[in-house]
């Protein structure tokens, strides 16, 4: 949209949270953050990652919802589900591959990033990319991109057999065609399982 | 990504697309707002059709014409003919009383053309069944809501002219 792309660089995020705090701001749902920072390793390191929806091509929180409650609109972006039709039966929290969506158990209903779609439709950026200092999280030109950064955007994700490929990139290291994820490499019940 | 073009999906991603411009399932809300508007529109059509006749004046010059000889119809026969326009068929019966009667052909109902049925001595209507007094062209049965249009006749020596079309009082 006007020739802009979503992109989160976790290498350049500083934990200050001001994404959240910007995303609670929103009038469409004041108080409630849709947006997640993350600790990538807790034990080991302060690092964090912001964690906006990718808005997948074939988003599979959609594919799973029993109530049909989740769409992803012509622009792309997959909305939070559509408050008549979502039952809060957590389907979509277990599947997305990117841990997005969560339910809202006071208002049953799943909200999750929708890209601020009533922003980024009218030419603006997402809230939390307005006040990302770092620019961990960005809404740019793909050219602008390209001239300022390092690293290169990857939108193809690989989950074991499962490729995932999504509208929002995610700046990889310059040699890095696809990101593959082994999530047991993730799982913190594993112990140090694959973290030598 | 376009509807089919993984032909082995299964039915539900068709059904109920994740898609949002592919979903066709109808929310209450839009079914809604689909009768609310169609109702609107049938309100403004009514009015509509309310205005117009208030403003339409009847018409009051007709022209004559002349339908054949008299004498060239005998009792329970019909002759077809077209007044005050080309497009306006009418009907003229010799009733067996052996009075001459001329209506507008068209139903009150839904302009349907009506037949003499000489057997009942009455003009029907095949379409839903509605029956008009040939004596008066009132509603004898059937749906029409209205006597059927009267023709006015004269007879100038032998010859038959109409010459004005009444509108039928006549009760139902």
């Amino acid at each position: 949209m006007f020739g802009r792309e979503f992109y989160v660089d976790p290498s350049r995020c500083i934990g200050c949270r001001s994404c959240i705090a910007a995303c609670a701001e929103c009038d469409s749902h004041r108080g409630v953050s849709m947006i997640h920072v993350d600790y990538i390793d807790r034990p080991n390191s302060i690092a964090t990652v912001p964690m906006v929806c990718m808005h997948c091509d074939e988003p599979t929180c959609a594919m799973v919802c029993p109530a049909d409650a989740i769409k992803k609109g012509e622009d792309g972006v997959v909305r939070s589900a559509l408050k008549p039709r979502c039952i809060a039966c957590s389907n979509c929290v277990l599947a997305c591959p990117f841990g997005i969506p969560k339910v809202q158990l006071d208002f049953e209903l799943m909200m999750k990033c929708d890209m601020c779609y009533d922003r980024t439709s009218v030419g603006l950026k997402p809230m939390c990319a307005t006040v990302c200092p770092s620019q961990a999280l960005s809404y740019l030109p793909p050219e602008t991109i390209a001239e300022n950064r390092r690293g290169h955007p990857v939108n193809d994700f690989r989950f074991g057999n499962e490729d995932v490929r999504t509208m929002v990139s995610m700046i990889a290291p310059a040699e890095a065609a696809a990101i593959a994820v082994d999530v047991a490499d993730y799982m913190w019940e594993d112990g140090n399982a694959g973290r030598q | 990504m376009p509807a089919g073009s993984k032909p082995d999906k299964p039915l539900w991603t068709e059904e109920f697309s994740v898609y949002a411009s592919e979903d066709k399932f109808v929310l209450r809300r839009q079914f809604t707002k689909f009768l609310v508007l169609t109702s609107f529109g049938m309100l403004a059509g009514n009015v509509w059709i309310l205005i117009k006749s208030l403003v339409r004046r009847p018409r009051t010059a007709f022209p004559e014409l002349a339908i054949g000889r008299a004498s060239g119809i005998a009792s329970g026969e019909v002759k077809l003919f077209n007044y005050p326009t080309a497009n306006d068929p009418c009907i003229l019966v010799r009733t067996p009383s052996g009075r001459l009667a001329a209506y507008s052909q068209k139903c009150t109902h839904l302009s349907c053309a009506v037949y003499y049925a000489r057997a009942e001595n009455r003009l029907e209507c095949p379409c839903h069944e509605g029956y008009f007094s040939v004596e008066d062209g009132s509603v004898l049965q059937g749906p029409p809501p209205r006597a059927l249009p009267k023709i006015e006749l004269e007879t100038r020596g032998e010859q038959l002219y109409a010459i004005r079309v009444v509108e039928n009082r006549a009760r139902i």
